[in-house]
């Protein structure tokens, strides 16, 4: 692990004399892999155009962060621009004030659209909502009882009239909500494509019959360059008010968020994270432009290492370090930093494969990164601080109850002090190479150690990113 | 029988298509300009707009250029024509007629990602057997979403053919058993498995899949025949994970390529066809069980560049 450590710690210091400003040139690589990132998350070509055209004008003649390639700072850029885009998060829902709020789900065929009127319903029951749903797919064979047994699930009541038109279906259903005792309508609509004149004018006619509060879009997340036809064609008929993303618990790109956004300019409110009605969840724009970018890019790990990593407690370590003070105990406050960021494994495994340091790939798949920071915790935990903050006191007989007390080996505890020593004589020397740790470290403070594996993670510079809890693991579907 | 219709339709589909791959191209010419660097991106946007994808994209204009280097291509009907010959022959490449059983019932296994339109499609090749002539036997192995099987069930009614079933969450594989005993018993020419949609980043689900597959062959040993993964058009470069995630669990023999009647372009067929060795079998033009069509590579290229 300290081999490691060093190895970082020289592939920064070749990148530090790198500084000066963003330039056509300099980015020129950056902005070719965004590009083909963005198309391969399909995200529409005109967007993606228009997109980085925009970032690079803001970008360029921006002052480089020393310690940050030009690359991985336009990446950053990039990022922060796609989070604020995509942001803020709203998942507000507009409630009418003196009858039945009204929210109307729309959409092409298979989006998603009955599914997400369960998950809006069980959503509102928790918020104290008594919902009412309403079958207004009559075309569709089964959509009718697909609502009603979603219904009966959740104990809601289920407005169906198979013979009536669409419209007349919604307004009646809205008519009788308070009868029924409900104070939310949920419309649940038929598939349509939005080249299909008749069915749009039928959407138009419910909208003006039913005055809906809210009108939402619900979209497959998987969807092509084709999702800014018809985000378009519904936007400009309806008036959207958001957009709902489904089936993001899959492994799509996702990129069509960002066209939408583009084109309908509504917020996207919810997304759809498995096909239970507990998987709604609040859009996160933050989560979305990695993923647009690309699993193990930088600008993952720059959003989520930026506000985890505390800038006091890093500076604290950082002069420790460059004094060669750096105990054990700091070491395990770094560990403690890095289990915050959620995990050890998780963290390089958003690097890109050709970052991590060799062999690290086969010890992230067995697990090895996660126990090798478990042992290294149990021996220094098994130290008394006079022994983490003096490792030198440790003679054989305290290297031997350390070795029991972690349940280790005499060998295990003389590798741990061994590699520590030639980690702290490393700082101490660069300590004294006249401010070249200042040069290190950039402009962001932040902390080039362990979580240095991390390049240039202490400078990204404008990352707004807030921290994401644990990585949601994928939803498991209960039979 | 359908074939005028379905053409129509088809054209009308791909209207967008060859409003943008040819009237553009048609216009840069006619402004006199010169295949350059210039017009080799613009028509790289005009394929990436189709979901053709990235790397098909590249693929493509890399053999333009060198061809246009080598004096291959000189003027804008040869443009075109390479373009057009390069796709007919990635899309002809693999046979693509139905596998049937030598006796027995063949039987057709669908599966697809949620809401692609799986269902809808199996009521179309059941349209379109009948139409054969053939005796088709529908089961409800999509045990999972509500109402899946009320759904099949109605389309079932509609096209007068039997179904079995069993309850909602009742267990897939032993569903598709019954009905290959029931199609065998049956006399049966076509059996034809709906499952619930699943995606292909689920392992158990996944697994659930490959069981059902395989229930089947202790009672025909060769079955499923035909393993059918539905593609919805709208999707982007998904779909060729998705296509090859499938592949790897249940062995593919085709696509079936729906809701063409949008939009949507079907590029994504050239991308799949230029990473996977699965043929396009048939294509859905609508909801109706009769927007239905076989897949041409032929025709479909002819309808996009024409
Ligand atoms: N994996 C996943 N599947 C979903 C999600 N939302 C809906 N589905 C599935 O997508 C398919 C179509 O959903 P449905 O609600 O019937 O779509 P509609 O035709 O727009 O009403 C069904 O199989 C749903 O279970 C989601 O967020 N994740
Ligand atoms: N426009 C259009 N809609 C289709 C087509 N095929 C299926 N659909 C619609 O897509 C939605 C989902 O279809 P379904 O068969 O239930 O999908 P499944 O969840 O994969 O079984 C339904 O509303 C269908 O009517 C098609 O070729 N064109
Ligand atoms: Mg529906
Ligand atoms: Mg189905």
């Amino acid at each position: 692990m300290f081999d490691t450590i060093s190895d970082k710690f020289q592939d920064i210091s070749r990148r530090i004399f790198s500084g000066g400003k963003l330039t056509e040139k300099n980015i020129e690589e950056a902005i070719r892999e965004i590009r083909t990132a963005l198309l391969e998350a399909d995200v529409n070509y005109g967007v993606a155009k228009t997109f980085i055209q925009r970032v690079k004008e803001k970008a360029l003649g921006e002052q480089l962060v020393k310690s940050v390639k030009a690359r991985e700072q336009f990446i950053a850029i990039v990022f922060d621009e796609l989070v604020s885009l995509m942001g803020p998060v709203d998942t507000s829902i507009s409630f009418a004030e003196k009858r039945a709020t009204v929210i109307m789900m729309a959409g092409l065929q298979g989006s998603g659209k009955t599914t997400t009127c369960g998950k809006m319903a069980k959503f509102l029951i928790k918020k104290g909502h008594r919902p009412l749903l309403v079958a207004a797919d009559i075309q569709r064979p089964g959509a009718i009882e697909q609502l009603q047994i979603l219904g009966e699930t959740l104990g809601v009541p289920v407005f169906s009239e198979p013979n009536w038109t669409p419209p007349k279906i919604c307004a009646k259903a809205v008519a009788e909500a308070s009868k029924k005792n409900c104070d939310v309508v949920i419309l649940d609509t038929a598939g349509r494509l939005h080249i299909d004149e008749g069915l749009m004018k039928e959407l138009g006619e419910i909208k003006k019959k039913t005055k809906p509060d809210n009108i939402f879009l619900v979209t497959d997340s998987m969807t092509g360059q084709d999702a800014v036809n018809s985000a378009q064609e519904f936007h400009k008929l309806l008036g959207l008010d958001g957009v709902v993303l489904t089936k993001l618990d899959g492994d799509t790109r996702g990129g069509a968020a960002l066209s939408i956004r583009e084109v309908a300019g509504c917020p996207i409110k919810f997304v759809g994270m498995g096909e239970t009605l507990d998987r709604l969840e609040e859009f996160d724009p933050q989560r979305m432009a990695s993923r647009i970018l690309g699993e193990g890019d930088l600008a993952g790990i720059a959003a989520i290492a930026k506000d985890l990593i505390n800038e006091e407690e890093a500076e604290k370590i950082q002069e420790k370090m460059l004094s060669g003070q750096f105990t054990l105990n700091d070491f395990l406050d770094q560990f403690s930093m890095m289990k915050k960021m959620g995990g050890f494994s998780d963290l390089m495994g958003m690097l890109p494969k050709n970052m991590l340091p060799p062999g690290a790939q086969e010890q992230l798949q067995s697990g090895d990164a996660e126990n090798m920071i478990k042992h290294t915790e149990a021996m220094i935990h098994s130290m008394t601080p006079q022994e983490r903050n003096h490792p030198d006191v440790l003679d054989g007989s305290r290297r031997l109850r350390v070795a029991k007390g972690s349940g280790k080996t005499i060998q295990d505890v003389n590798q741990l002090l061994k590699q520590f020593q030639d980690m702290r004589k490393m700082m101490g020397n660069m300590g004294q190479m006249g401010g070249f740790m200042d040069k290190l470290m950039g402009g962001g403070g932040g902390l080039p150690s362990m979580a240095g594996g991390l390049p240039g993670m202490g400078g990204m510079g404008g990352m707004s990113g807030k921290m994401r809890s644990k990585r949601k693991k994928k939803p498991r579907r209960k039979k | 029988m359908f074939l005028k219709k379905s053409i129509d339709k088809l054209k009308s589909a791909l209207d967008r298509t060859r409003k943008i791959l040819n009237t553009d191209i048609s216009d840069l010419f006619q402004l006199g300009r010169k295949i350059d660097e210039n017009f080799l991106e613009e028509l790289e946007e005009k394929l990436i707009t189709a979901d053709v994808g990235v790397e098909t994209t590249l693929y493509l204009i890399s053999s333009l250029r060198e061809s246009y280097k080598n004096k291959e291509i000189e003027n804008k009907e040869a443009i075109l024509d390479f373009l057009k010959e390069t796709l007919k022959k990635k899309l002809s490449k693999k046979e693509n007629t139905i596998a049937r059983a030598s006796e027995g019932p063949t039987v057709i296994l669908v599966a697809g990602v949620n809401g692609v339109g799986k269902t809808t499609s199996i009521a179309k090749l059941t349209y379109y057997f009948s139409q054969e002539g053939k005796k088709v036997i529908l089961a409800a192995s999509d045990t999972f979403r509500a109402a899946a099987i009320e759904q099949l069930e109605k389309w079932a009614q509609r096209l007068d053919v039997d179904i079995i079933k069993q309850k909602m969450g009742a267990d897939p594989a032993a569903v598709a058993f019954d009905a290959i005993e029931a199609a065998v018993a049956r006399k049966a020419d076509i059996l034809i498995v709906d499952t619930a949609g699943r995606l292909h980043t689920q392992k158990n689900l996944m697994q659930e899949l490959g069981k059902i597959s395989r229930v089947m062959k202790k009672k025909i040993p060769d079955a499923p025949h035909e393993v059918l993964l539905v593609l919805d058009s709208t999707t982007g470069q998904n779909a060729i994970v998705q296509a090859k995630q499938f592949d790897e669990v249940i062995s593919l023999t085709g696509i079936f390529l729906t809701k063409l009647d949008g939009t949507a372009k079907g590029g994504v067929v050239l991308a799949i066809q230029n990473q996977l060795e699965t043929p396009v079998k048939f294509i859905g033009l609508g909801e109706q069980y009769e927007d239905i069509e076989v897949f041409d590579g032929e025709r479909f290229v002819d309808a996009l560049f024409s």
